[in-house]
């Protein structure tokens, strides 16, 4: 099935593609010698700090900021009305999501609240210190309005409506129904059913959002330092609702303190930051603090899931039946929408395998809680968790092996391209050949005798599996045709310098994943220059080629493709210089570590360093007709399918206390094919920080809010996250089936980490406790939800 | 507003006195005052880590002291010991096993190894990760930043890696 | 967030404590290690408008055995309980217990006077010193020093018996008897996290049989509860699964006001109490863990 052409670009001498190397801009960060937002201090710069909502839906009057104003330090005190003649509202919808509505939203609310935490008055100050001084000295008068705080019970005809020009609150709606569901079922040898709940948690990056707005009036232009993923789509916002004309915005984002999709959103008080320095002609920065970031960074995941799954008497899938209702907050997030994540799970769920009858109903509720949007796996992991909770339950009760059952429906490694059930096209995947790797890495049998041993001991240790699809490589599929100007391509501009240097400027961005180091490697690769010869320029929309930036696993996959070719077309006039210069055949000519070298044998003729200075400054040595482009650009978009699915599967092996309801994670295998790999070791370490962060929502995490809507743990003493002590080691594989869309072949890999953890530690803990006849499917899995499944408390 | 403070503390070496408010915490004083941005601030209530400082050579939470508690103390930020040259073994192992990703806990986590090894460089695997269980990592997952402390830890010691 | 301003005074001496509870009242509050109060400050939850730093007082400082009795001054700091020799030897639930303080950077700062005086009844040592029989070292400038049992001391969440006008300056525990043990154990989500529920343990061990027994719990209530019913029950038996059975049955009793917390409902931690108990009374009798 992988089949490599051993002449392609990526297997030149000296190629980095496939290798371990460290990243270069790790450095500076290593040292403390990074420029996260909050590092930067700027002439004439002030800092806001917000009064926000203590309700859940209240309406406010009156607003009394005479004291605040008359504070230490305080420039200006702005209300949302005030700040709506700088800024105008927006409305969270994408065409393609059929029927999905939403709200118009402003960047300070103007008499009506709608979650807590929702900013109401800005204040700003000389000091972030004086800002919170005085919003404890404004007066507010709320009036508290009933509150939706029970997806449930969003529907009814007897809760208030959030927004009345909405009708009602529902937000979006998808129905599917393909095949014969009702049919399967019943010729079925065996239905089970379950009702999955998945907690809200939220992204917690360590670096807080932080946004620096500079407008400048004289040039009628405005620079925005941001942590953020997608600078040119916030360049685009930022104009189109501060009435700016969009070339006369920068964004610039350097060093991101983690982002996993947090920070890819329009958030109302990073939009007053940006109004509010037009408003004040200086810069004004608005940095959240850990409790702001709990109740306004997006949650996600906060789904409640009834599935049933219908199974012949040879173990054989055959249909699948599920409801899914998610509570998305009072907005639908602008501008991707809160409707992706239901779409997700319903376009997700039982996706490794050949299932031909599938139904779905996606319900997304207003509810007045914070609002949810994209996090790290968007739905993949709610999907993964109901298809692989279904898959563990037909084993349970067909007393058959977990990994026979699945032997049996996953699609066959021949079987490709392949169709879902719910239209999705899958290129080439690998599910046996992974199932196959991942049972020697863990040595499966062993590990099973084992268990029985421990088992015969009273100790209780289960093992879980789940299978899993990725989305990645996302073409205009995902968000340009439904109109946001969310760009699918991506761009690299090359040049060599008189030094023989090769600078490169990128639209994917750098979140510290490592885009920049493997933009690097491909382009030391596809041009022939040692990695230290290369120079990555990200992130500043002044400077970058047009791009998306970082979602959706797409940084190495897209902008990789577009570095590549950049780079090969350099390396092209670079030899077409060189041949004229040498009085060569170019086609008998090579780039390697630097140095123009015979093709064949290698012998070094030139150094890039010497064209470099020839061209640069000695061009008139050259032939009259002959004018050097020592400078490329070259653009991909991912064409041939809508997405370039990965797949993978992983297998947690965990002890539970029986007595405690503690779950403690002995060890995880994961196996994963993202086709072509540029750098071994930082693909292993995004899938290692992505399980880690997918046990975060199996068995820590999650945002509580009381029937008011009170958001109960915005500390991080109360919203546990994962921790060194509780990880374990997680030992990685791979399988490699390059996409043939593009010549790197490499797809996606940040998410798949985290679409199979809950799903396998689910699926282990039910495996721990198979003895007692119970079986857990709440997350996150805390000691209290186990020791009630066991019926102990 | 109260009135402000004079503190006269060693930093990374250097003398320094600044009149200061006494709400001022360290991690903001050294970031502000000093322009040391190095050491990062990432909840404000002492769980994450990222403003791990030395203090007196004990590692602290800078944000849960006040800058005018550390007269006459010597402290020592991510710069200081950087510059210093102590922790470059740490530093390059960090680097090779690409043990930090977005690097805004990096900082703090050295800090907090630095002060594992130097008391114990034979520490173990779950020594290493119980000693960083209070510096909060969301990229990594952690095996990375355990793999580079355990390394050093038996280079310094003397074992093979 | 920022901590609201406030006024700093750095004592050097008791007599500038009481100088300034003097001047300032209710309004002036001690700092020492500051890891529970600055947090609460910095989260506006706390606002004293003038904050003693009693980190220079050289007599809170300080660990020393006289005749029986361990003296351990108020600015000892956790991560000093968990190393000194004078505590291991004598006082060694408290070595035990400290390492479940929190983290590394924490316990350089964090006092035993600190915790007490704060009295989280999620905190560790607040249920050791009622375990050890501890005695609280108290002064005040109008009534001199005085003894309050530590349990008496706890009066609920962030409560003490302390007068606004006292600081806890050192803490007096009888040191272990030759046939007495000590066990503690937490249920604890992530190393350093506040338990879910905690037990700290001490009583003598006469071959299997338990005198004298204080077992206390952490993490149900208000405050400390010292499980009076289940000591008397246990008192003169010798360990054995009924023993432990009977145990979490007067637990019961004990246990009859828990609370419930964010995570966890009383009921699982009065389950989880129960289970705890069973394995503290194992390792005090020798049994290790069941």
């Amino acid at each position: 099935m992988t089949e490599k052409s051993p002449l392609t670009v990526l297997d030149r001498p000296n190629s980095f593609i496939g290798k371990s190397v460290s990243r270069a801009g790790a450095k500076r960060l290593l040292e403390g010698r990074g420029t996260f937002v909050d590092d930067m201090t700027l002439p004439r710069m002030v800092h806001v700090a917000f009064c926000r909502s203590p309700f859940a839906h209240a309406k406010f009057g009156a607003i009394n900021s005479e004291a605040a104003k008359a504070a230490s330090g305080i420039i200006s005190v702005v209300t949302g009305r005030e700040l709506a003649e700088y800024c105008t509202p927006w409305v969270g919808v994408l065409t393609h999501l059929q029927g999905l509505k939403s709200a118009p939203q402003h960047a300070i609310a103007l008499d009506k609240a709608c979650w807590q935490g929702e900013a109401v008055v800005a204040v700003i100050a000389e000091t972030r210190s004086q800002a919170e001084d005085a919003v404890e000295l404004v007066e507010i008068d709320y009036q508290e309005l009933p509150v939706v705080a029970d997806m449930e019970t969003a529907l009814d005809d007897a809760t208030p409506v959030i927004h009345s020009d909405l009708g009602d609150n529902l937000c979006f709606q998808r129905e599917v129904d393909i095949g014969e569901v009702d049919k399967a079922f019943a010729d079925a040898h065996c239905v089970v059913e379950e009702t999955f709940n998945f907690g809200r948690h939220t992204g917690v990056c360590l670096e807080t959002r932080a946004i620096i707005a500079d407008y400048n009036p004289s040039e009628e232009h405005l620079t925005v330092y941001l942590s953020a993923q997608a600078p040119h789509m916030m360049k685009n916002l930022y104009a189109k609702h501060f009435g700016l004309n969009e070339d006369k915005v920068r964004v610039v984002c350097k060093d991101v303190g983690g982002s996993f999709g947090i920070k890819v959103h329009t958030y109302p008080d990073e939009m007053a930051t940006g109004a509010l320095s037009i408003m004040l002609k200086r810069p004004v920065k608005f940095n959240a603090d850990r409790l702001e970031s709990f109740v306004t960074d997006i949650h996600a995941r906060d789904h409640r899931v009834k599935a049933r799954m219908a199974v012949s008497k040879e173990g054989k899938f055959l249909a699948i039946d599920m409801d899914d209702l998610t509570g998305i907050g009072p907005y639908s997030v602008y501008p991707r929408t809160s409707g992706i994540e239901a779409n997700q799970v319903i376009n997700l769920t039982g996706g490794p395998y050949t299932i031909e009858n599938y139904r779905a109903n996606a319900r997304v509720v207003f509810t007045n809680k914070n609002g949810m949007c994209q996090y790290r796996a968007v739905g993949h992991p709610i999907a993964c968790a109901v298809g692989e909770g279904l898959v563990d339950a037909a084993a349970r009760a067909m007393d058959m092996d977990p990994v026979e059952l699945r032997r049996r429906n996953l699609i066959p490694d021949d079987a490709y391209p392949y169709t879902y059930a719910t239209g999705l096209v899958y290129e080439q995947l690998s599910h046996h050949q992974c199932l196959d790797k991942l049972l020697e890495m863990m040595d499966y049998d062993g590990l099973r005798r084992e268990q029985a041993e421990y088992r015969d001991k009273g100790i209780h240790r289960g093992i879980g599996f789940a299978s899993m699809i990725e989305v990645t490589n996302p073409s205009p599929a995902f968000y340009g045709v439904g109109g946001a100007f969310i760009s699918s391509q991506e761009g690299c501009t090359m040049r060599l310098d008189h030094t023989g240097g090769i600078t490169c400027t990128v639209g994917v961005t750098e979140q510290g994943q490592g885009s920049d180091a493997v933009m690097a490697q491909v382009a030391a690769t596809a041009v022939g220059v040692p990695m230290e010869n290369i120079r990555i320029v990200s992130g500043d929309t002044d400077v970058v080629p047009y791009g998306g930036g970082t979602w959706a696993s797409r940084a190495a996959g897209i902008g990789g493709e577009a570095a590549l070719r950049a780079g090969k077309a350099l390396r092209e006039n670079l030899l077409e210089i060189a041949a004229i210069i040498l009085q060569a055949d170019a086609a008998a000519l090579d780039i390697q570590d630097g140095a123009v070298v015979d093709a064949d044998g290698g012998t070094e003729r030139m150094p890039l360093s010497e064209l470099g200075r020839i061209v640069y400054f000695r061009g008139d040595t050259l032939p009259k007709d002959v004018q050097p482009e020592l400078v490329v650009t070259r653009h991909y978009v991912p064409k041939a399918f809508p997405f370039a699915f990965t797949n993978g599967v992983e297998a947690f092996y965990v002890e539970v206390d029986v007595d405690t309801g503690f779950v403690k994670l002995l060890k995880c295998w994961v196996v994963d094919d993202c086709g072509t790999i540029i750098n071994p070791m930082l693909v292993d370490e995004q899938i290692r920080g992505g399980v880690v962060q997918g046990i975060g929502g199996a068995l820590y995490e999650e945002c509580l809010y009381d029937e008011r809507g009170q958001y109960l743990n915005a500390t991080m003493a109360d919203y546990l996250t994962p921790m060194a002590m509780e990880m374990p080691d997680i030992e990685v594989g791979h399988v490699e089936t390059p996409t043939k869309d593009s010549e790197l072949g490499a797809k996606g890999v940040g998410e798949a980490g985290t679409t199979g953890a809950p799903a396998a530690i689910m699926n282990a803990i039910n495996d721990a406790i198979q003895p007692f006849g119970k079986h857990v499917s709440d997350m996150p899995f805390t000691p209290e939800r186990i020791l009630k499944a066991l019926g102990k408390v | 507003m109260s009135d402000t403070l004079t503190v006269n503390l060693t930093v990374n070496g250097e003398k320094v006195s600044r009149a200061i408010e006494p709400r001022r915490n360290l991690v903001d004083f050294l970031r502000e005052d000093l322009q040391l941005t190095g050491s990062h601030v990432g909840c404000e209530h002492g769980v994450c880590g990222a403003c791990t400082l030395r203090v007196n050579g004990e590692i602290v939470r800078g944000c849960l002291m006040l800058a005018v508690q550390a007269e006459g103390a010597v402290v020592e930020t991510i710069e200081g010991v950087s510059d210093s040259g102590e922790i470059a073994d740490l530093q390059e192992a960090f680097h090779e096993r690409n043990a930090l990703q977005c690097g805004f806990c990096t900082p703090g986590m050295l800090l907090a190894a630095a002060d594992l090894l130097n008391a114990n460089p034979g520490a173990g695997r779950d020594q290493i990760r119980e000693h960083i269980s209070g510096n909060y990592c969301r990229c990594t997952g952690y095996q990375a930043i355990v793999d580079a402390i355990e390394a050093v830890g038996r280079k310094r010691s003397g074992q093979s890696s | 967030m920022k901590a609201a301003p406030f006024d700093f005074v750095r004592a050097t001496a008791l007599s500038d404590v009481f100088a300034a509870f003097e001047r300032h009242g209710d309004d002036a509050r001690i700092v020492a290690g500051g890891q529970s109060l600055m947090p609460m400050m910095n989260m506006r939850l706390a606002a004293p408008r003038v904050l003693v730093d009693i980190n220079h007082i050289a007599e809170l400082n300080g660990v020393s055995e006289t005749d029986g009795t361990l003296r351990i001054g108020a600015l000892t700091r956790h991560q000093e309980l968990g190393v000194n020799a004078l505590v291991a030897e004598h006082a060694p639930l408290l070595t035990m217990a400290s390492t479940h303080i929190a983290h590394p950077a924490i316990r350089n700062r964090g006092t035993f006077g600190g915790s007490l005086s704060h009295a989280d009844p999620a905190a560790e040592l607040p249920a050791c010193a009622i375990a050890s029989d501890a005695v609280i070292n108290a002064v005040s400038s109008s009534r001199g020093e005085r003894s309050i049992k530590a349990v008496d001391f706890f009066l609920g969440t962030f409560h003490t018996a302390l007068e606004p006008d006292e600081i806890l300056v050192s803490v007096d525990i009888p040191i272990i008897g030759a046939a007495e043990r000590v066990a503690f154990d937490e249920l604890a989500r992530r190393q350093g996290d506040y338990a879910l529920v905690g037990l700290a343990a001490k009583g003598t061990i006469e071959g299997k049989t338990f005198k004298d027994l204080r077992l206390v719990f952490f993490s149900v209530a208000d405050r400390p509860i010292l499980a009076t019913e289940t000591i008397a029950t246990l008192e003169g038996k010798d360990y054995s699964p009924d023993t432990v059975t009977v145990a979490e049955a007067a637990l019961e009793v004990d246990l009859q006001d828990i609370d419930s917390d964010l995570h966890t409902s009383a009921a699982t931690k009065t389950h989880l109490a129960r289970v705890l108990v069973g394995r503290v009374l194992a390792e005090l009798a020798g049994e290790g863990r069941q």
